[in-house]
C-alpha cells in the first residue's frame, strides 16, 4: 500500500493519473477471462464448429454435386468448401455474441463483475468482440480444409482466409454483441435469426450463384456483409480480383467499425444507468 | 482522509427517484453499514459508488477521486461484493481468482502470490481446484469476498454480504469481516440485518426513502432514539392496544413487534410499567422509529 499516497493533491487540479480509453491491461484482463472460459468448453465448441460445416459441404457438396459438377466455373465441392467459410464465420461469430452476452449480461451477471474492476464498458464489448474474432478466424478456415480433403487444391491466397475470417467475425461479433444489448430474452432472438440472419445467410452466394436471382435479391445480396466474405474467400482462394476485392474488403472493415460502435454504445445504455 | 464522500447525491430512474440527496461519508480505516428497509436506495448507492450508475445531482469522491470521471482509476483501489453471485461457476476457484488476478492488474510476479493470499482468506486452499459449481452456497460467498480482495483494495464495498446464509456461516463471514477492518482496509457495507451492523460497523447511516435519517455510532443513535430500555410486553392484541394508549398517553413511543409492543424508555412511566420482559433499546428499535418499517 506504498504507492497509494494523495498526498499534496490541489483541490483543482485537472485529473491526475487519468486513464486512457481502451488501455492494454483492461482489454487483456477481459480477453483473459473468455481464455479461460474457453477452456472449459472448447470441446463442445469446437466439435459443432467442425461437423457442421462438415455436414453442410457433404449434404450440399454431394447432394448438389452429383447434379451439378461445375458451379460458376468451379468444381460444385469447391464452390461450396470456400462458400461456407462465411457460414462458418456467422456461426462461430454471430450467435455465440448474441447468447453469450445475453448470458453475462442477464443470467450470470459478469459485467457488473467486471465493470467493478478497472474496465470501461467500450473495453469490455472491445476485447470480448476481438476475441470471437480470433475464434471465427480459427473455426472460418475449417470448411475449407474439408474440402481440402475432398480435393480443393492448396494455393498461396489460403493464407489470407484466416484474416479474412477474423474480419468478418469482428463485424457479426458486434452484430451479435448490439443485438444482445437491445433484446431481453432468448425467444425475441428468434426475430433475428429468422428476420435478419436466415435471409443473409441464403442470399450470400454460398451455395448457389447470386447472378441467377432477380434484381432485387441481388441488389439485396450486395448491401450483405456475408456476401462480401464469400466473394472474399473465393478470390483469396481462386485468385485475386484486385479492386473487387477491395471494395470486399472495404465492406467488411466498415461493416466491422460500425458494429463495434453500435456495440459499444448499446451496451454502454444497457450497463451503465 | 475520507474514503467515500457523497454530497447531496440523486439518482433517478424515470419518475421514481431512488437515491434522493444521499450525504454519505465513510472516515478510512473504518466500517461503515448502510441500512435501510427494501427500496431504500441502498443499492442504488452502491451503483453510483462502483460508476455503473451516474448521478444526476451531487458530488462524489472515493479516495479522493471524483466519480464519474476518475472512476477508473477508483475502481482499481476497490473491491465490490456484490448481493447476487456472479462468479464464474463452470471455472474452479483458482480460475476465478486468477481472472480477477488480470482484471485488476496485479504486476505478472505477483499474481502467484496474490491468488494465494485470497485462497488463505476464503480458507479454500483445499478447494483451489474444485469447480465454483460443486461448492456450497457459504464457500462460494468466501471465494466472492476473497475475489473482491486478490488486488489489496484499500476501499471494499459489500452489498448485503450474508444474505440468505446459514447462522454459522454469518458468524464466519462476520469474522473475515472485522479482520479486514484491523487490516486498516475500509469497509462500507449495506444489509438489512440490524444485527450485522451492530457488531461490525462503526458507524451506521440509516436511509428511507433515498435519503440518510439518522448517521452515527450504533450505541450513540441507541441511545439518542431508542434510550437505555424497552420493555417488551406480550398479549392477546386488545391488551396490546391497551399498552399502547397508556404510552402514547404518557408521551411515550412504542414499536410493534408483531407478537408484542415495546415501549421504549419506560422509565417515563414513573414506576407504572406494565409486565413485560425488560431489555436494552437495540439498533433494531432506532431502525423501525425512523423509517416506520418492519424489517424486510
Amino acid at each position: 500500500m506504498s504507492t497509494l499516497s494523495q498526498a499534496g493533491r490541489p483541490p483543482a487540479a485537472p485529473p491526475q493519473r487519468r486513464l486512457r480509453r481502451l488501455e492494454r491491461p483492461a482489454l487483456a484482463g477481459v480477453l483473459v477471462r473468455e481464455v479461460i472460459n474457453f477452456s472449459s468448453y472448447w470441446r463442445s465448441t469446437t466439435f459443432s464448429s467442425t461437423v457442421e460445416p462438415t455436414i453442410y459441404l457433404l449434404a450440399f457438396g454431394f447432394g448438389f454435386g452429383s447434379l451439378v459438377s461445375e458451379v460458376g466455373g468451379y468444381r460444385y465441392v469447391e464452390f461450396v468448401g470456400t462458400g461456407t467459410v462465411a457460414t462458418a464465420v456467422l456461426f462461430s461469430s454471430a450467435f455465440p455474441a448474441m447468447f453469450g452476452t445475453l448470458v453475462k449480461r442477464q443470467y450470470q451477471r459478469t459485467y457488473d463483475a467486471i465493470l467493478a474492476a478497472p474496465v470501461d464498458s467500450e473495453e469490455l464489448v472491445t476485447a470480448e468482440a476481438v476475441w470471437i474474432a480470433v475464434r471465427a478466424g480459427v473455426y472460418g478456415c475449417v470448411p475449407m480444409l474439408v474440402a481440402m480433403c475432398f480435393g480443393l487444391p492448396p494455393s498461396w491466397g489460403m493464407l489470407a482466409v484466416p484474416f479474412i475470417a477474423c474480419l468478418a467475425g469482428f463485424g457479426w461479433a458486434g452484430f451479435g454483441i448490439s443485438v444482445a444489448s437491445r433484446l431481453d430474452s432468448f425467444e425475441n432472438f428468434s426475430y433475428i435469426i429468422s428476420a435478419v440472419l436466415t435471409p443473409l445467410f441464403l442470399v450470400a452466394g454460398t451455395f448457389f450463384p447470386i447472378d441467377e436471382l432477380p434484381d432485387w435479391a441481388q441488389v439485396l445480396a450486395q448491401l450483405n456483409p456475408l456476401y462480401h466474405c464469400v466473394e472474399l474467400v473465393r478470390d483469396a482462394v481462386f485468385g485475386w480480383e484486385g479492386w473487387t476485392d477491395l471494395v470486399h474488403a472495404g465492406v467488411l472493415i466498415g461493416f466491422g467499425l460500425v458494429m463495434w460502435r453500435l456495440a459499444v454504445w448499446g451496451m454502454t445504455r444497457k450497463l451503465i444507468d | 482522509m475520507l474514503a467515500i464522500r457523497m454530497r447531496g447525491a440523486v439518482k433517478r430512474y424515470g419518475s421514481i427517484t431512488a437515491v434522493a440527496g444521499l450525504d454519505l461519508e465513510v472516515p478510512e480505516a473504518t466500517c461503515v453499514g448502510l441500512l435501510g428497509p427494501n427500496g431504500a436506495g441502498k443499492s442504488t448507492t452502491m451503483r453510483l459508488l462502483t460508476a455503473q450508475a451516474v448521478a444526476d445531482e451531487g458530488e462524489l469522491e472515493i479516495l479522493g477521486l471524483r466519480l464519474p470521471g476518475e472512476s477508473k482509476q477508483a475502481r482499481a483501489q476497490l473491491g465490490v461484493v456484490p448481493q447476487l453471485d456472479n462468479l464464474d461457476t463452470t471455472l474452479t476457484v483458482e480460475q476465478n481468482l486468477i481472472v480477477f488476478t488480470h482484471l485488476y492488474r496485479i504486476p505478472r510476479g505477483e499474481r502467484r502470490g496474490a491468488v494465494e493470499r485470497a485462497l488463505a482468506i476464503a480458507n479454500l486452499t483445499d478447494r483451489r481446484g474444485t469447480r465454483v459449481d460443486k461448492l456450497s452456497g457459504g464457500m462460494r460467498r468466501r471465494l466472492l469476498i476473497a475475489r473482491a480482495l486478490v488486488h489489496r483494495p484499500r476501499l471494499v464495498l459489500l452489498d448485503e454480504p450474508t444474505v440468505g446464509l446459514d447462522p454459522q456461516v454469518r458468524q464466519e463471514l462476520w469474522a473475515l469481516i472485522d479482520g479486514l477492518r484491523a487490516d486498516g482496509v475500509t469497509v462500507l457495507m449495506s444489509t438489512h440485518y440490524i444485527e450485522e451492523a451492530e457488531r461490525l460497523a462503526d458507524s451506521v447511516t440509516i436511509m428511507s426513502a433515498g435519503r440518510a435519517v439518522a448517521v452515527g455510532p450504533p450505541s450513540r443513535l441507541i441511545a439518542e432514539h431508542a434510550g437505555a430500555e424497552a420493555v417488551e410486553v406480550y398479549g392477546p392484541p386488545a391488551r396490546l392496544h391497551e399498552v399502547e394508549a397508556v404510552a402514547s398517553a404518557a408521551g411515550l413511543r412504542t414499536r410493534r413487534t408483531g407478537t408484542s409492543v415495546a415501549l421504549l424508555s419506560p422509565e417515563g412511566l414513573n414506576g407504572e410499567v406494565p409486565d413485560g420482559h425488560r431489555r436494552p433499546a437495540n439498533l433494531e428499535d432506532v431502525f423501525v422509529l425512523l423509517t416506520g418499517e418492519e424489517i424486510a
